[in-house]
């Protein structure tokens, strides 16, 4: 009997799964470049570290969450502004960004991107030796 | 990654997706009368709401706030959230992006009406504020044995 009740299970998901297809969300982000690189902030509410991907695969950066919060076992929806949970963006990065030294912090659902810009390319100070 | 879902069940955001199309459905093809207090979609912050026999809950999407800098109170079965969110950038910047919400917002939710006002909790964690509400007793749905 229970294997009947997991098959079924198992075909309403697919059901779902091809009428209802995957929701990403466009989190907003904030987008800001001075000498040393580019400073990128992202809303991603509800995401915590674990669920949280950024990725540089050539030039495209990734940003992907998701997000998890607490509902009881058997609550009904009464009121949606957020249907979905997870996000998703991507960005084209420019060459003159050090992929290698991109940072990230994430505190309260805000996700910090700190890109440098290679140190070749940032405006140097000359030290000058003494003679 | 991506691919585990740890337990987390996702039906309830099925559930959520599906009203939010009926929603849209109802604002696009109908013009009857909406919420008085229904704010435009895509207002800061985004809020749910979702109800089970013992309880209401409430989730607040408001990322990077200081928790204590909220107010929030429930008036009956009237809540209401004000807070304020500065998003402070460094002058002499180059601005590509600009989409992040910044300043102070309000906003007001009916909720049924056999919450407890005096039964409330909310905590605050990754950007999410979660507000629970106890529902009173006497209105809970009774289960009707048949003799």
């Amino acid at each position: 009997m229970s294997e009947s009740k997991e098959m079924k299970t198992a075909e309403n998901r697919e059901m779902q799964a091809r009428t209802e297809p995957d929701v990403f969300l466009r989190p907003a982000v904030d987008i800001y470049e001075d000498d040393k690189g580019i400073t990128l902030l992202a809303d991603l509410p509800g995401v915590s570290r674990d669920r949280l991907d950024v990725q540089v695969d050539g030039n495209t950066l990734a940003i992907e969450g998701e997000a998890a919060i607490d509902t009881p076992a058997n609550m009904e929806a009464l009121y949606a502004d957020v249907g979905a949970t997870r996000f998703r963006r991507s960005f084209t990065l420019s060459n003159e960004l050090e992929m290698d030294r991109i940072s990230a912090e994430l505190k309260d659902g805000v996700l910090t991107l700190h890109l440098p810009k290679r140190a070749e390319l940032q405006p140097r100070k000359i030290e000058i030796s003494a003679g | 990654m991506l691919g585990y879902l740890s337990g987390f069940d996702n039906d309830i955001f099925d559930q959520f997706e599906r009203m939010r199309r009926q929603m849209d459905r109802l604002f696009g093809d109908w013009s009857g009368a909406t919420g008085i207090r229904a704010m435009a979609a895509g207002s800061f912050p985004a809020i749910n709401v979702g109800a089970s026999p013992e309880q209401v809950d409430v989730y607040v999407f408001a990322p990077g706030i200081a928790p204590d800098s909220l107010d929030i109170s429930l008036q009956q079965n009237l809540l209401s959230i004000s807070g304020e969110r500065k998003v402070e950038l460094p002058e002499n910047v180059q601005l590509y992006r600009r989409e992040r919400f910044n300043g102070s917002f309000h906003r007001t939710i009916t909720l049924p009406e056999d919450v407890d006002p005096d039964r409330v909790n909310a905590s605050y964690r990754d950007g999410v504020l979660h507000i629970t509400v106890q529902r009173r007793e006497e209105v809970r749905p009774r289960r009707i044995e048949v003799s």
